[in-house]
């Protein structure tokens, strides 16, 4: 067989592979939005499940994953910004730098499970927030610390160096560069890794199990020591041990396709402000 | 004035000195405890908590492991001499028997009379042993004793082939099917998603227009963005009863389905890792392979792959520690059977599938609860290696300056 033959097969093989990750992408989103688009309607959404979770809507648990993501953010974002602060402004170059570099990458490897467990062990039990929002909140606001880390790192490195010192030499001081001149720039970027993490916090269901996440409980939250219903964890539930499969399984499409609603939208409005932001800031 | 500004100033970059190392803390946190709540599994005993294991004076066994207990209760060990003792047959004596053996008038109103009895039944037969709560423990009886049972040791956890946590009288925590469950699902994992995973790598960085490279790196994205619960439901709604029609099996939820739903949720990890290194490729290297007359195919699997060959290597390793790590869509659709697996068409079930499982059931700071937190130990420290390994291979790029 000559070069040329052995090289349009491999490249053809290649090209094929490639669109089979595209259909695989479509079978599974066109399968989920196939059979949940029939099922969702203002009622689903808004009603409380009724007859053994067989009937009624998500409304408990869209407002319980809400509150998860609030706390959560309320908790990873202003220590991942500020430690993102600390490493590309402060730190400089040396070993301290890529100790605690190695140790986000590190952290950002570990199990979501492992989260589960250790949130169980330290906010549950150990300082008695019980099951509530405020445990859950902390234990998916660690997991999520390493990517609003990393994305606030990226998006100050973006902040091109002759702003700072421009900053500089105008009499400002280092902190004042950072909250004036820095942050401003750096902001949209920011909010775009704020909006990635929603995406993932509002997926996870291995760290609510233990932490927050309520099999069911039709009543809304009054505080943060209040336990509540999650989307994942709630898709879970219905998937697997509900009392009647058949008849709980068209629920099951439609939470699941609210659920994968969210984390699109979040993704794709992340990467829309990438695109847009990140043109704007090559101009400066 | 400007001196109070100055403190506050030193006062907040103080506060960001902190944050910074706030990973740090908190992986040392979850060390500790992990560690903490997991240890205590290796002080208790081997029988379940408020009971007691009696044998009659005459015995000469003192002490038996869990395993020895296990088998003795299912009538596996059936003579003292295997565990140690005389040449006697055992006789096994539950407690619920004593019901079947006196009225209720004969143990008393409110059972004051049944150690009395028990002690009666124990010391009356010889070779037997009792499985009996610690309160209705015979006492200043001659003719029983009570059986010590050794504490549960780090061989038995690791060596231990059964896991039954909820086995009675001695729960069994062996952990070496969970093992091999997990690695048998995320082996097969990679071997799937691996051959994929680097085609459409070489294809986005060497192959791919710029039209197809913006359909390809979204859907990428999003593969990765999909919460594992939806994979999860996917494959149990898609995957199980396809793989159970294809196969002829009596049950689809199988280790083969969790392999093939964490291939796809491992792929955009492969995908992008291995693409990142095949990039880095100096572009004089390329040249010259073309220069020489090399076909661009001949370049790539000459030249390209051979050089991002350790960013590849890296790119597997953090395929598997995606996949080892991953719970709730393994959780799914393997069955969750704890056995050691002897094919891919049969139910397994992982590590962390089994914390998610029974964690909920385990009452805080037993021997289950503390059994799991040793699962979730041995998780984080085969992740940690994994991570580690993949940093060092990425640093072992060749030179760039060529």
């Amino acid at each position: 067989m000559g070069k040329k033959t052995n090289q349009s097969i491999a490249f053809w093989t290649f090209r094929i592979l490639g669109l089979l990750v595209v259909a695989i992408l479509f079978w599974i989103l066109g399968f989920i939005v196939w059979h949940g688009v029939g099922v969702i309607s203002w009622d689903f959404l808004t009603t409380a499940p009724t007859d053994g979770m067989t009937g009624g809507g998500i409304f408990p648990a869209i407002v319980g994953t809400f509150c998860l993501i609030i706390g959560s953010m309320v908790i990873a974002f202003p220590v991942g910004v500020m430690s993102a602060i600390y490493t590309t402004e402060y730190a400089g170059n040396g070993k301290i730098v890529r100790f605690i570099r190695v140790m986000t990458n590190n952290m950002s490897s570990i199990p979501s499970i492992i989260f589960g467990l250790f949130g169980m062990s330290l906010f549950v039990n150990t300082l008695g927030f019980g099951d509530s929002i405020i445990a859950g909140s902390f234990t998916l606001g660690l997991l999520v610390l390493p990517l609003v880390i990393r994305t606030t790192e990226e998006a100050l490195k973006a902040v091109p160096d002759s702003y700072r010192t421009g900053s500089l030499a105008l009499g400002a001081t280092k902190l004042q560069t950072i909250t004036r001149v820095v942050l401003p720039t750096a902001f949209p970027n920011i909010t775009t890794g704020l909006i990635l993490s929603i995406g993932r916090v509002s997926g996870e269901t291995a760290p609510i199990l233990f932490t927050v996440a309520a099999y069911f409980l039709p009543k809304l939250p009054a505080s943060i020591y209040d336990q509540v219903m999650a989307l994942p964890y709630h898709l879970y539930v219905i998937a697997t041990s509900g009392t009647d499969l058949e008849a709980t399984r068209p629920i099951a499409y439609g939470t699941a396709l609210v659920l994968i609603a969210i984390v699109l939208v979040m993704n794709l409005l992340a990467s829309m402000m990438r695109r847009y932001f990140g043109g704007k800031n090559k101009v400066n | 004035m400007k001196r109070l500004k100055r403190i506050i100033e030193k006062l907040i970059e103080g506060i960001l000195t902190v944050s910074g190392a706030v990973t740090t803390i908190v992986i040392l946190l979850i060390v500790v405890f992990l560690f903490r709540e997991g240890a205590g599994l290796f002080r208790s005993p081997a029988v379940e908590k408020g009971y007691v294991l009696c044998v009659d004076a005459g015995n000469t066994v003192t002490h038996l492991g869990p395993k020895q207990i296990k088998e003795i209760f299912d009538w596996e060990i059936e003579n003292w001499k295997d565990v140690g003792g005389r040449d006697q047959q055992i006789v096994v004596f539950r407690f619920e028997e004593i019901f079947s053996r006196y009225s209720d008038e004969e143990l008393g109103a409110d059972y004051e009379l049944l150690p009395e009895k028990l002690g009666e039944v124990i010391s009356s037969t010889p070779g037997i042993i009792a499985f009996i709560p610690k309160q209705y423990m015979p006492e200043n009886v001659p003719g029983i004793k009570v059986l010590r049972s050794d504490d549960i040791t780090l061989s038995d956890f690791l060596g231990g082939r059964e896991w039954i946590p909820t086995a009675t009288p001695a729960p069994q925590f062996g952990v070496l099917p969970l093992i091999m469950g997990t690695l048998w699902v995320s082996l097969f994992a990679i071997i799937i998603a691996l051959p994929l995973g680097l085609g459409v790598a070489i294809y986005l960085s060497e192959l791919a227009g710029e039209r197809m490279r913006k359909i390809l790196k979204p859907t990428i994205e999003l593969l990765a963005g999909i919460p594992s619960v939806v994979y999860g439901f996917f494959g149990l709604v898609v995957l199980v009863p396809l793989i159970q029609k294809v196969f002829g099996l009596p049950v689809g939820e199988t280790a083969l389905a969790g392999s093939v739903i964490l291939a796809i949720m491992a792929l955009p990890t492969i995908i992008t890792v291995a693409e990142d290194a095949m990039r880095n490729t100096p572009r004089a290297m390329r040249e010259a392979s073309l220069a020489l007359g090399a076909s661009n195919w001949q370049t790539i699997y000459k030249v390209i792959v051979p050089y991002a060959a350790s960013g590849i290597s890296a790119a597997v390793v953090l395929g598997i520690g995606r996949a080892i790590g991953e719970t709730m869509a393994v959780l799914m659709v393997t069955g969750n059977a704890a056995v050691m697996p002897h094919s891919l068409f049969e139910p397994v079930r992982t590590i962390p599938a089994t914390i998610a499982a029974e964690l909920g059931e385990a009452p805080a700071g037993g021997a289950h609860y503390q059994a799991l937190f040793l699962l979730g130990c041995i998780l984080f420290v085969i992740t940690m290696i994994i991570s580690v390994t993949a940093e060092a291979i990425s640093k072992r790029q060749p030179n760039r300056g060529l």
